[in-house]
């Protein structure tokens, strides 16, 4: 193939060309790959929002390409300002039958919050997913299930604005509507069961955990999590406020190390569903700390007072009302609510998008404020 | 002098099967059992003559009732998943015993609930002393020091002070840990939470100090070893009683570069202790939590341990999520 001088030379001068290949070739990649860090960036780049004193390492970092990419689900929201109504014009309650809340709405206003809960929660089935396929004049019967259940959310929806104004509007005004759970969909995405006890073959602390759940996280930590705390009013705190305390863990009043796993289970699950980090709330070094804490830990506690009220207040009492395909698979309990059914992963849902402007009817359980005509 | 440019072992010695000396007068020859063969791949590593084994009576023993512990375990978990070998590969990494619920104190619990458990952990703690006195006993045959016997025991004294000493002074089982990947690692995530937070117990400090610096002082020995053996370096036992130029080199080496060198025989000095320090003085700090302090942080505040902060947190400086998500402000 070559000519003979030039394999002969070849031969004559041997040489190790592999040394040298495979220096020129690291050092040359090393040189490209820096050369398209600089020019193109980092395609890796991360943001943090700092939470706590400096140097204690306190932030929540997120890529920035997540950052640039808004939640998807704030492209659902639509404007849809209230009719400012005139004086002695009639109402939905005197107009309709059995109109038991959203009765101090005019006409106009009525149709208009109807018509945007046919958007958020069944687009597809329209009116007749509460109403049923009969004519207008039987729109008033409570022959559906969902047609009941939905009343009863309305009320949530106006006690949580109403009431729980310090977690909904912590920081600015942002309100809940049908929207922030359901976001067009029959049942909101991240609704849960109760799953304890989850191993068949044991009792006690070793039938609530090792096995990955959705109420665990996936962790093998235990699935009673959210029951026990947001639903039964547990005590989330396992610690000791004083450097030496009297008490065995075979004293129920006594934290064990089973219970801080099962505290640990529900932050976990808190830090999913606002895609936050321990440190959004917590100083880490010293957990129970309310000194230590951030603002955001006063946020997050009521919080959990509010989810406790809404589950128990709420939901947990329309179980009689649900089809079987509604209700839990394993104790058949009604679907209940926590921080991800609204946070959906986000710091604040919707990205702390204001849901609440244009629906005065939702935010409170009295009269609507309508504001000055305009 | 290539072969120590290499993480294997180049030179391999293979031949009739070394039998050992017996200073015994036969008793360990005759309780050798195996026909010694050889590994090229355990050559690599180590020595490539595999066998013969003294097991002695002690080995049988600590064997058998290790084997009772995992079998018990095994088949807990086993039957966690109904008996189904697929989930118990899946799910593996999840499953666990579990130490007894609280409310059985120091009580037998039932065998769903942490009686396996226990049952499995006589057996645990008889194979591991039994172990350990075989470590004496097959030293002593030897005439040799004691010293494996009692590094194995430090080892085993944190063991002892997580299942046994502690649960005893707690008044509770289930302080002990649990048998399982996942969930040995939630316990000891959730000891230190419950605690207030263990990086604050100084001897948990300690322990951390001497686990690193086993690491470390590994690290030197080791590479000082290897990079004087072309001297002769690695017939430590030699250069001990005869100092050579290799331990010159080595001395002079770390002299030059530190002002300090350990010798020949005093580095595994180091070794020794900092490697036995560890599993000690972790015990210490693990048997004080939950009995003398429950607290740790609050702990290592009353004993200015643990800084506090001047009280400006200055969160109005530390910009709003609204800025952070790129929505104003």
């Amino acid at each position: 193939m070559f000519p003979k001088w030039f394999d002969k030379w070849n031969r004559d001068n041997p040489t190790n060309v592999y040394g040298p290949g495979i220096l020129v070739g690291v050092l040359g990649g090393a040189v490209f790959v820096a050369i398209m860090l600089v020019t193109l960036g980092q395609p890796y780049a991360t943001a943090s929002l700092q939470t706590g004193p400096r140097g204690t390492g306190m932030s929540v970092t997120e890529f920035q390409a997540d950052l640039a990419t808004p939640d998807p689900d704030i492209a659902l929201i639509f404007e849809d300002p209230p009719f400012p109504p005139e004086p002695g014009e009639p109402l939905a309650g005197d107009i309709y039958e059995n109109v038991q809340v959203l009765g101090d709405l005019t006409d106009a206003n009525f149709n208009r919050v109807m018509a945007a809960m046919t958007r958020w929660v069944s687009p597809e089935q329209g009116c007749a997913y509460c109403h049923g396929d009969g004519d207008l004049e039987t729109y008033g019967e409570d022959n559906l299930y969902t047609k009941v259940v939905a009343r009863r959310m309305i009320q949530m929806t106006q006690n949580i604005n109403e009431n729980w104004d310090g977690h909904v509007n912590a920081n600015k005004e942002v309100g809940v509507t049908c929207m922030t759970c359901h976001r067009g969909q029959n049942v909101p995405s991240e609704v849960w069961f109760r799953e304890a006890p989850v191993v068949s073959a044991m009792a006690g602390w070793s039938a609530t955990q090792n096995r990955a759940t959705e109420t665990s996280q996936y962790t093998s930590l235990p699935s009673d999590a959210l029951e026990s705390y947001l639903l039964d009013y547990q005590r989330i705190g396992v610690h000791d406020l004083a450097s030496r305390v009297e008490g065995s863990p075979s004293d129920p009043a006594v934290p064990a190390i089973q219970n801080a796993e099962r505290t640990y289970a529900l932050m976990n699950y808190f830090a999913n569903s606002l895609g936050a980090n321990c440190v959004t709330c917590h100083n880490s070094r010293a957990f129970y700390d309310g000194v230590q804490v951030t603002p955001q830990w006063s946020t997050a506690s009521l919080g959990i007072a509010m989810v406790q009220e809404l589950n128990n207040d709420y939901l947990v009492g329309l179980l009689d009302l649900y089809p079987e395909d509604r209700i839990g698979p394993v104790h058949q309990d009604a679907p209940k609510a926590a921080c991800a059914t609204c946070h959906k992963g986000y710091l604040q849902p919707l990205q702390g998008t204001n849901v609440i402007a244009d629906w005065p009817e939702l935010a409170t359980s009295g009269p609507p404020a309508y504001g000055e005509a305009e | 002098m290539i072969e120590y440019q290499n993480i294997f072992t180049q030179v391999q010695v293979q031949g009739t099967p070394e039998w050992g000396l017996d200073d015994s007068g036969g008793r360990l020859s005759e309780e050798r059992g195996g026909k010694p063969f050889f590994s090229k791949l355990f050559g690599w590593f180590g020595n490539a003559q595999i066998g013969p084994i003294n097991l002695g009576m002690l080995g049988l023993v600590s064997l058998a009732s290790g084997l009772l512990w995992f079998f018990i375990v095994g088949l807990n978990m086993l039957a966690q998943v109904g008996w189904s070998i697929p989930e118990f590969l899946r799910q593996g990494f999840w499953l666990a015993l579990e130490p007894p619920s609280p409310e059985y104190g120091l009580q037998i619990p039932p065998l769903n609930d942490g009686g396996w458990y226990i049952i499995s952990s006589f057996f645990l703690l008889v194979s591991v002393l039994a172990w350990w006195a075989r470590s004496y006993q097959l030293a002593a045959s030897h005439k040799m020091g004691k010293h494996v016997f009692w590094a194995f025991g430090s080892a085993i004294w944190l063991f002892l002070v997580l299942g046994l000493f502690r649960p005893v002074l707690m008044g509770s089982w289930s302080e002990a840990v649990p048998y399982g990947i996942f969930p040995h690692l939630d316990w000891t995530t959730a000891f230190s939470i419950r605690y207030g937070n263990l990086y604050y117990n100084p001897f948990h400090c300690l322990s951390i100090v001497f686990l690193y610096g086993s690491v470390l002082l590994f690290a030197m020995h080791g590479a000082t070893i290897l990079a004087v053996s072309r001297f002769g370096g690695d017939r430590e036992l030699e250069q001990i009683v005869d100092r050579g130029t290799a331990s010159e080199r080595a001395a002079l080496f770390w002299r030059w570069t530190m002002g300090f060198n350990a010798t020949m025989e005093g580095i595994h000095r180091w070794a020794w202790w900092f490697a036995v320090l560890t599993p000690i003085t972790g015990g210490i700090g693990i048997l004080l939590t939950g009995t003398v302090v429950d607290n740790w942080f609050i702990w290592a505040q009353e004993h200015n341990f643990a800084p506090m902060y001047d009280g400006s947190y200055g969160y109005e400086a530390y910009g709003t999520y609204d800025a952070f998500i790129g929505q104003g402000e």
